[in-house]
C-alpha cells in the first residue's frame, strides 16, 4: 500500500509546487502594480501574499480552488445553480443519454459492418470520416439544426456526444464480435443453432471485454462532447454554461473549479464503467 | 443387441428406447454410410484432394477410430460426417439422412480438439448451453447438465469457471456437453491430444465405460495406436495425399469391456502391430 501510495503523492507533490510557482509567476506583475497604485510596501512577500490573494488571478492557486469549490458544494442545497453538483449532474445527464445512443448506435453499426460485406466496404470509410471532422466546428451546426426542428435542452448536447461516442464503440465491437474462436462457432453449427442464436449466445457475450475497453474511452469523451455541447447553447445549466459565464466576466476561479469538477466526473464515471466491468465479467476470470 | 445383456448395456438400452419415441422398431443397424466420398479443397497453385473415394460404414453401437498421420483426412473425414465440411463428391448418410438434415436433427455430440468452452459461462451453464438452443425448459436443463456432468465425474464443479479446470478436466466437460444433447451417435476430434499420457490413460478407460454403460455409436479421431486398439471395436487406418481409407480392422478378438490390462495381452499385440503395418503402408507412399 505503502509502496503504491508514495509514488502517487511526489507526483502530486510536485504538481502543487510546479502549480504555486506557475500562479506566482503569471500573477507576479498584476500584483507588483495593484500594490505599487494603492500605495502599499512591494516587498518580495507582500507582492507573493498578494499574487497568491487576487480575485480574479490569471492563474488562480490550488487553495483559492479547492475554497471555491468547497464553498460550491457546501454552501448551497445541490439544486441551487451556485452548485457545482447541479451542473456537474446537468452535463452528467447529457453525456450517460448521449452514450447511451452512441452504444447503441455503434453495436448496430459494428453488427452490420461484421454481418454484411457490403456494409463493411460502404459504410466503414463514412465512420472513419466522421472523426475528422474537428467536433468544435460541428457542434454548433448540431444546435443550430436540432433547434429548427424545435430540440432543445438536453437532446442536442445528447447528440453531440453520441457522435463522439459511437466511434471507439463501434472499432472496438467490430472487432469483439469477430473474437469468437473459429471452434466456438463450429461448436454452435453442431446444434444447428440460427444466427440470432449465435450472436446473442456466442458474438455478443464474446465481445464484451472489447466493449468494455472502448466504454471507458467512451465514457470520458462523451463528458468532453457534452460541455462542448453547452457553449454554443450559452445554456444556463451545465459544467460548459459555467466555463462559459466564468470566462465571460473573468472568473478564472470559477472556470478552475469548474475543470476539476469535469475531471472529477469523468473519473466517476470510468470508475462506475470499470464497476461493471468487474461485476459482469470479473468472475469469468482474466481474459 | 438381441441377446440378455450385463447391467451397463440393458440401462442403455432403456435409456435409448425413453429418449428415441419416433424410432421405427425396424431401424437399420447402420448409422454412417459413405460411398466413394472425396474432398478437393482449391488451392492457389494446386488443388489438395483431403479425402480420395472414402467407403465407409459404422454401424449402430460401434466404437470406431479413424487413426493415421496429420493430412490423412481423419479430421476432414469427421466433420464431413458432421456438416462442417461438404464433399466435393461421393454419397454420405446419417442414419439414412444427409449430413445437413442430420445436424437440423441434431442427432450427433461433437467433441473437438480443444474443449471449446465458453469461458464466460460457468461449467453447468456450458453443459446447459445446448440444451438453451433446442429450448429446453430451466428446471430439466439443470438436472441434465448435473447428470452429465456427475457421469463424468465432475460433481460439485457446477459453479466452476473452465479457467479454474485442468485440462483433463475441461475436456471432460466438453465431452460431458456432447452427451447432454443425448445423441445417438457421438463424434471425437482427438479429444486427448493435448493431455499428458496419465490423464489419457484415465480418461480412455473412463471413456470405454461411458460408450458401454450408453450403447451410443462413436466415432473417435487419434493418431495414437494405443489409444485406438484399447477403444475401439473397428479401426480405420488412413494415410495422406490424398487422403484415403488403406485398411479397416475388427477387433473382435478383444472382448467388449476393456480393461487397461488388455493392452498386455497378446491379442492387443496383434492388432496394434497390423494398424502399425498398415500406417507404414501409408508411408512409403510419400518418400
Amino acid at each position: 500500500m505503502i509502496k503504491r501510495a508514495l509514488p502517487v503523492t511526489v507526483m502530486t507533490l510536485l504538481l502543487l509546487a510546479a502549480w504555486y510557482a506557475g500562479a506566482a509567476w503569471l500573477n507576479w506583475p498584476q500584483a507588483a502594480e495593484t500594490l505599487v497604485r494603492a500605495n502599499k510596501p512591494a516587498g518580495f512577500g507582500d507582492v507573493l501574499a498578494q499574487a497568491y490573494a487576487m480575485k480574479r488571478p490569471i492563474l488562480p492557486t490550488p487553495d483559492q480552488v479547492v475554497v471555491e469549490l468547497w464553498t460550491s458544494l457546501s454552501g448551497y442545497a445541490p439544486t441551487s445553480p451556485r452548485n457545482l453538483l447541479f451542473h456537474a449532474w446537468v452535463t452528467a445527464e447529457a453525456a450517460l443519454t448521449g452514450l447511451a445512443m452512441g452504444l447503441v448506435l455503434g453495436i448496430l453499426l459494428a453488427a452490420g459492418i461484421v454481418y454484411t460485406r457490403t456494409l463493411e466496404a460502404s459504410l466503414l470509410p463514412w465512420v472513419i470520416a466522421s472523426q475528422t471532422i474537428p467536433i468544435l466546428a460541428i457542434a454548433p451546426m448540431i444546435v443550430v439544426i436540432l433547434g429548427n426542428i424545435g430540440l432543445t435542452g438536453l437532446l442536442p448536447k445528447a447528440v453531440i456526444c453520441m457522435y463522439l461516442c459511437f466511434f471507439p464503440i463501434t472499432v472496438g465491437m467490430v472487432k469483439g464480435l469477430r473474437s469468437a474462436d473459429p471452434l466456438w462457432l463450429d461448436l454452435m453449427r453442431t446444434y444447428s443453432a440460427s444466427g440470432m442464436r449465435a450472436f446473442w449466445s456466442l458474438r455478443l457475450p464474446a465481445s464484451m471485454p472489447f466493449l468494455f475497453a472502448s466504454l471507458k474511452v467512451s465514457v470520458a469523451i462523451s463528458v468532453v462532447g457534452a460541455i462542448v455541447g453547452e457553449l454554443p447553447t450559452g445554456g444556463q445549466a451545465g459544467l460548459g454554461a459555467r466555463l462559459l459565464s466564468g470566462s465571460y466576466y473573468g472568473q478564472t476561479v470559477q472556470i478552475w473549479a469548474a475543470l476539476i469538477m469535469a475531471s472529477l466526473l469523468s473519473v466517476a464515471l470510468i470508475a462506475v464503467v470499470r464497476g461493471l466491468e468487474l461485476v459482469l465479467l470479473g468472475r469469468a476470470g482474466a481474459r | 443387441m438381441t441377446s440378455p445383456h450385463p447391467l451397463g448395456v440393458r440401462e442403455a438400452t432403456a435409456s435409448r428406447q425413453g429418449s428415441d419415441p419416433d424410432a421405427s422398431p425396424a431401424r437399420s443397424s447402420v448409422v454412417v454410410e459413405a460411398r466413394k466420398l472425396s474432398l478437393v479443397y482449391p488451392t492457389a497453385d494446386k488443388p489438395v484432394t483431403a479425402l480420395s473415394e472414402v467407403d465407409l460404414t459404422i454401424a449402430r453401437g460401434d466404437f470406431v477410430s479413424l487413426i493415421g498421420p496429420s493430412g490423412c483426412g481423419k479430421t476432414t473425414l469427421l466433420r464431413v460426417i458432421a456438416d462442417l465440411e461438404r464433399p466435393t463428391s461421393g454419397r454420405i448418410a446419417i442414419e439414412g439422412m444427409t449430413p445437413e438434415q442430420a445436424r437440423l436433427k441434431r442427432l450427433y455430440g461433437y467433441v473437438f480438439q480443444a474443449p471449446a468452452l465458453y469461458p464466460w459461462r460457468t461449467v453447468e451453464r456450458n453443459v446447459m448451453l445446448p440444451l438453451e438452443i433446442m429450448g429446453i425448459g430451466r428446471a430439466e436443463r439443470q438436472a441434465r447438465a448435473r447428470e452429465q456432468l456427475e457421469r463424468v465425474g465432475l460433481s460439485g464443479f457446477e459453479r466452476k469457471f473452465p479457467w479454474q479446470l485442468s485440462g483433463g478436466m475441461q475436456q471432460r466437460v466438453s465431452i460431458a456437453r456432447a452427451l447432454a444433447l443425448q445423441p445417438d451417435l457421438l463424434l471425437m476430434d482427438e479429444p486427448f491430444g493435448a493431455l499428458d499420457e496419465i490423464t489419457r490413460d484415465h480418461l480412455n478407460l473412463h471413456l470405454t465405460q461411458l460408450w458401454r454403460a450408453t450403447g451410443k455409436t462413436c466415432v473417435f479421431v487419434t493418431h495414437s495406436i494405443a489409444e485406438a486398439v484399447f477403444l475401439s471395436t473397428r479401426i480405420v487406418v488412413m494415410s495422406p495425399r490424398p487422403g484415403r481409407i488403406l485398411d479397416v480392422i475388427d477387433c473382435d478378438t478383444l472382448p467388449r469391456e476393456r480393461k487397461l490390462d488388455i493392452r498386455e495381452s497378446p491379442e492387443f499385440a496383434a492388432i496394434a502391430h497390423r494398424v502399425r503395418e498398415g500406417l507404414k503402408e501409408g508411408h512409403s507412399y510419400d518418400d
